[in-house]
């Protein structure tokens, strides 16, 4: 059974595709990286649950889909 | 170098057996006075086997290797009678930091749980582990240590095998039921037999300095990533006995070990870590690879393999010496009831497929501390760092920061030599090690564990049981004692809460202290079937 929520479940969609390029916007390569891993680490301890980053991961790995 | 300790030279005596006119038989022949063998004649002793024990060498372990000791093999040790000395000359410290470039991350405060006889781990330099393990095997009658002597020729048979053994007197035969092989990582024995142990070895050497201090330094476990005096390697310092600190450099793929073992390049890297008026004196220094990597099965004929030379780890995490004692103590209660004629035979392959999953997770966990501390490409050093950063100001990510994990004791939660679940809610579950409580017996202090071990134990709360069971269970066999949970005080309150017997409840615990089954309501036929099952007789039918 898929714990992984795929439907939307944003308040605020576009606010937070709009901050995430915003934040990205000034850095070089290298610090958004940086940014990204530290973003991955914060939300992946935020949702704990083993099964669902495992679908997650599982799912961004699939890079040609 | 080495100022605090000097090795003891134990005597070469000869045998009989080396005047013997045909080799003489023995039930059982250890090859290795390491940690492992002698763990192994010391449990089988304990178990009533006799066994004798050969060694190449005439003393313990040379220089700076295993310094950590875990909780459950200073369990061990205390099954044996050894482990007062260990505790007493051994360091325990509580307290860590974490360094990341030029500033401290964290720091932590271990808190061990209370309500244990042995302390979560102590470090201490092997060869004062090794030195008092001799100390006890020489009192020990049922063992026969023989230093100086080597095994060069080995004919394995499915019935037996057929040895070698080469002294200053020369070469004699010795022949035995079965030969346990410790002979450490590099074991020619498993080269000489065709066997292969597998896995990876690590791009990277460490320098492995043990330093004396003369000024009083914190007993705390400091560990530095990419700190400012050795850029782009970690480093690692803590305590030993004898006020002896063991530093851990990583050095990269690309170092020399001959140049860098040198003192003269020692000396400025301890320098610019600890700061030049600290004043130290080098006891050893050597310069290490580390593999992790283990053989597919640990049993070829009836020659068994054990410690390092069937399984090795890197030593992040400690887990060589401690993992190796836990598959010697698996090995050695079987072991002794088959040859006893009181286990299938069949029991010996548990000792495979129960320490085959051991190995492999303590390989899992020393790969995954080795990863974190070397990473492997530019995006895993990203993650890394960020870790590391992050904790700075967030606790959630120091869970991440790995510079090794304490070992702690496997479960055996899918062995075959398992019964099923009865029904018994809570406590321990089967598969699992016993935990220890402090307890009274008849007003005088005790441990838990001090009861179990070395035979199966019923644990059993005989309240709602008919008057006459607990005589019955008693007769189930020799080898079973029944302690009824009523003769224990339990003035902590933690035998209760950890082990949650109520009225009928029972636990087959087995030698090696792992329980092999629970009971709701115990009696007669589940408990004899689940000791016929934990002494392996159910792998027969299976075949
Ligand atoms: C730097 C370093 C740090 C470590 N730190 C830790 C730690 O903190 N905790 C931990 O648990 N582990 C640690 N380890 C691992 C630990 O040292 C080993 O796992 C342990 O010594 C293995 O014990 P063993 O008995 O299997 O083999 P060994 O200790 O290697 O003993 C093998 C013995 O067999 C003898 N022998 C060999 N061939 C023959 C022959 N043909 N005939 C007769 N005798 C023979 C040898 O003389 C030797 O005495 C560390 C290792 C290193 C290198």
């Amino acid at each position: 059974m898929s714990k992984l929520i795929t439907d939307n479940h944003f308040s605020d969609a576009d606010a937070f595709y709009a901050s995430l390029t915003d934040a990205h916007r000034e850095l070089t390569p290298e610090d958004s990286e940086r940014l990204n891993a530290r973003l991955i680490l914060l939300l992946a301890n935020h949702i704990g649950d083993k099964q669902v980053l495992f679908e997650a991961l599982d799912i961004a790995a699939q890079l040609e889909q | 170098m080495q100022k605090t300790y000097s090795n003891p030279i134990y005597p070469y005596r000869k045998s009989p057996d080396q005047d013997a006119a045909s080799a003489v038989h023995h039930p059982v022949i250890i090859i290795g006075a390491g940690p492992c063998g002698m763990a192994a004649a010391l449990d089988l002793a304990k178990q009533g086997q006799a066994s004798v024990i050969l060694d190449d060498n005439n003393t313990v372990s040379v220089g700076s290797r295993a310094i950590c000791f875990s909780k459950r093999t200073l369990e061990i040790m205390d099954r044996y009678g050894c482990a007062t000395p260990m505790v007493e000359k051994g360091v325990t410290w509580q307290k860590g930091k974490v360094f990341f470039k030029e500033e401290q991350v964290y720091e932590f405060d271990l808190l061990p749980e209370s309500g244990h006889k042995l302390p979560a781990f102590i470090n201490l330099q092997q060869y004062y582990f090794e030195e008092y393990m001799v100390n006890l095997i020489d009192k020990e009658p049922l063992i026969d240590l023989r230093w100086k002597n080597k095994l060069v020729e080995l004919d394995s048979q499915g019935d037996g095998n057929q040895l070698k053994v080469e002294t200053e007197d020369g070469v004699y035969d010795l022949s035995c039921d079965y030969l346990l092989v410790a002979d450490g990582a590099n074991s020619k024995i498993r080269s000489g037999l065709g066997l292969e142990s597998k896995g990876q070895v690590f791009q990277d050497r460490f320098l492995i300095a043990d330093v004396v201090m003369k000024a009083d330094f914190p007993t705390e476990r400091w560990f530095w990533f990419d700190p400012e005096f050795h850029r782009n390697q970690s480093v690692l310092l803590h305590k030993q006995a004898d006020n002896v600190w063991r530093i851990d450099f990583q050095l990269g793929w690309d170092a020399d070990p001959e140049e860098e073992k040198k003192e003269e390049n020692i000396r400025p890297r301890i320098e610019a870590m600890l700061g030049k008026d600290v004043e130290f004196e080098l006891e050893w220094a050597s310069v290490y690879t580390f593999q992790c990597r283990k053989m597919d099965d640990y049993i070829h004929n009836r020659v068994v393999f054990m410690g390092d030379a069937a399984h090795q780890v890197s030593p992040f995490g400690a887990r060589g010496a401690n993992g190796g004692v836990q598959s010697v103590e698996n090995l050695a209660w079987k072991l002794a009831r088959i040859l006893k004629g009181e286990a299938s035979p069949m029991l010996l392959e548990s000792y495979n497929s129960e320490r085959q999953h051991g190995a492999t997770e303590n390989i899992l966990n020393s790969t995954r501390a080795t990863d974190f501390i070397t990473p492997k490409n530019d995006i895993s050093r990203v993650f890394r760092d960020e870790t590391l950063r992050l904790a700075k100001h967030y606790p959630f990510a120091r869970s991440l920061v790995n510079s090794g994990r304490l070992s702690m004791p496997c479960d055996y939660r899918n062995s075959t030599l398992n019964s099923i679940d009865s029904g018994f809610q809570g406590g321990l579950e089967v598969g699992f090690v016993c935990q220890d409580a402090p307890i009274k017996i008849d007003g005088r202090n005790s441990w838990l564990l001090e009861q179990l071990g070395n035979r199966f134990v019923l644990l059993v709360n005989p309240e709602t049981l008919a008057d006459d069971e607990l005589t019955k269970l008693a007769a189930i066999s020799d080898d079973l004692e029944v302690i009824d949970s009523r003769t224990l005080e339990d003035p902590e309150g933690l035998f209760a809460k950890r082990y949650a017997l109520l009225g009928g409840h029972a636990y087959l615990v087995r030698p090696d202290q792992y329980i092999a089954a629970k009971f709701k309501q115990a009696n007669v036929s589940d408990v004899s079937a689940a000791m016929k099952r934990a002494l392996g007789f159910n792998l027969e039918k299976a075949q």
